[in-house]
């Protein structure tokens, strides 16, 4: 898939990236493994049950999480539904604009989606109320406000920030019917798990890259762990490939950097 | 006029404000690193991110004026920014506002300066609390001055209202919702020009007035806040354009 902005990166700024990466280092003077400062505030709307922002240098994504009544999906007619969408917002960048969800912010919303489905982040048979009829909605809306790279990275920190953050009201069943009660719980969340996302440019692997990284990249590979460092989704896009031993690096990096990333929840 | 007769009747609003008072209101312009023009607002509960992108070129081409450049808003929700959740494809209401709001500030722009070019104004509404579209208004004029879009005046927005008889100043949800009527206005204080008036509901021409009026000077107190916004990142000293 090729990124949102291809063409803004000129052949000079990126011959200059290849050649500063090829040395070791990297046009914003970080290290090929060191993240940008990532900032992670809890909390901060009040009408959605859950909400969190988070900053990767100048990426920022909002997430809200909305819980509601809905219908259970026919193949589970007794478990909750959890549901991850992603918008990129047109004030994020120049390039992106209004209309339906572009091809990459669907690959953001299922790979983000893919880690916490996977990970088992909800006790989705708890979240049932009527078999069949009637079941609790979760849904996680990423808001895309400003694009600076690694937009994966970042929406999976701030996916499981604000379903930790989330209070939703209690329905309660009575007869065949539910009814909205005033009482509130803590959504139970049973794992955590953390996206960390590399490019490769020429033979080296970067983390946490920025937009023009992103651009110039050969190829990009996410791994999600969860806390106890089981790998629960990968998603690999880009012309290149990778060898079998970067791979391995990659997973022995994704476990580095998915701890640092984790100090933040 | 009524004063006295609001007096008597005023029991304290849902959120124990004044009939005439506003809404706390904080705006910060420059927000977004990508925009070329940007400010947050936060009007009452209502959170609000405006981006300004332009002058660039128009797409698609054929659209673009030969004689001025094309102002375009989009009003958009987030999902998470009402209670339930909404779908985040556009709706009718949406496409209205988008409209409305761009005919609130176009008179404010000099558009004649860029044929051809496109300005595009983009609200995202984080969180909605009542008088989205004014908020917006009043985030869009400062994000306009942030993109260094030489502009006649800010174009300031609230709402004016009526409930249970009373006429009230920048409605909040629950009055927007349980009012007999509801004025949103936006005025260009340097110009004395109204450019965005709607209203549904029902008001006899007297409590029209009223409401307009009262309106007016909400925008006044608005416009300061707008101006101490610019002024916070710009470091600008007193302006020797003032009224």
């Amino acid at each position: 898939m090729m990124s949102s902005n291809v063409g803004i990166v000129s052949r000079l700024k990126k011959r200059k990236i290849n050649e500063v990466v090829a040395t070791g280092k990297r046009m914003d003077g970080r290290g090929l493994e060191d993240h940008r400062e990532i900032v992670v505030k809890t909390g901060v709307l009040e009408k959605a049950e859950g909400s969190a922002e988070v900053r990767f240098g100048d990426t920022w994504v909002l997430a809200g999480v909305k819980v509601g009544l809905g219908h259970p999906f026919e193949d589970t007619p007794d478990k909750g539904v959890l549901m991850c969408n992603a918008e990129y917002t047109p004030v994020a960048h120049p390039t992106f604009e209004p209309g339906p969800p572009r091809e990459d912010s669907i690959e953001l919303a299922r790979v983000v989606d893919r880690g916490l489905r996977s990970a088992k982040v909800l006790e989705l048979d708890k979240l049932n109320l009527i078999t069949g009829k009637h079941v609790y909605m979760v849904f996680v809306d990423l808001y895309v406000l400003n694009y600076g790279g690694n937009l994966i990275d970042c929406s999976a920190l701030a996916a499981i920030a604000a379903l930790k953050n989330t209070k939703m009201r209690i329905y309660k069943v009575k007869g065949d019917q539910v009814e909205l009660t005033k009482r509130t719980k803590a959504l139970k969340i049973t794992k955590e798990p953390v996206a960390v996302t590399m490019v490769k440019i020429g033979d080296s692997i970067l983390v946490d890259p920025t937009a023009d990284e992103e651009e110039v990249r050969d190829a990009r590979l996410t791994i999600t762990l969860d806390e106890d460092g089981n790998i629960c989704t990968i998603q690999k896009t880009g012309t290149e490939g990778f060898t079998t031993d970067e791979l391995k690096k990659a997973v022995e990096l994704t476990t580095r950097k998915a701890a640092e990333y984790r100090k933040h929840l | 006029m009524s004063k006295r007769k609001k007096k008597k009747k005023t029991t304290k609003r849902y959120d124990g404000r004044k009939p005439d008072e506003l809404r706390p209101i904080k705006i910060e312009s420059g927000v977004l690193p990508n925009a070329d023009g940007s400010a947050y607002i936060e009007m009452g509960r209502n959170k609000i991110v405006v981006g300004v992108f332009g002058p660039r070129e128009m797409h698609p081409r054929r659209l673009s004026k030969p004689n001025r450049a094309t102002l375009r808003c989009r009003y958009h929700m987030a999902p998470f920014s009402v209670d339930p959740r909404r779908s985040p494809a556009p709706s009718r209401r949406d496409n209205e506002i988008s409209m409305v709001m761009r005919y609130a500030l176009e008179p404010a722009v000099f558009l004649e300066r860029y044929p051809r070019a496109a300005i595009d104004v983009y609200a995202e509404i984080l969180e909605a609390d009542g008088g989205t579209r004014t908020a917006c208004v009043n985030a869009a004029s400062v994000a306009l001055v942030d993109a260094g879009i030489p502009m006649r005046g800010l174009v300031s927005s609230c709402a004016v209202g009526k409930i249970d008889g009373n006429i009230i100043l920048d409605l909040g949800d629950y009055e927007d919702k349980e009012g007999q009527a509801d004025l949103p206005v936006a005025y260009m204080p340097k110009m004395e020009k109204v450019t965005l008036l709607q209203m549904d509901g029902i008001l006899t021409v007297q409590e029209f007035e009223e409401c307009l009026n009262l309106a007016i000077d909400g925008c006044n107190q608005i416009y300061e806040i707008q101006r101490e916004a610019l002024k916070k990142k710009y470091g600008l000293e007193e302006q020797e354009s003032d009224e």
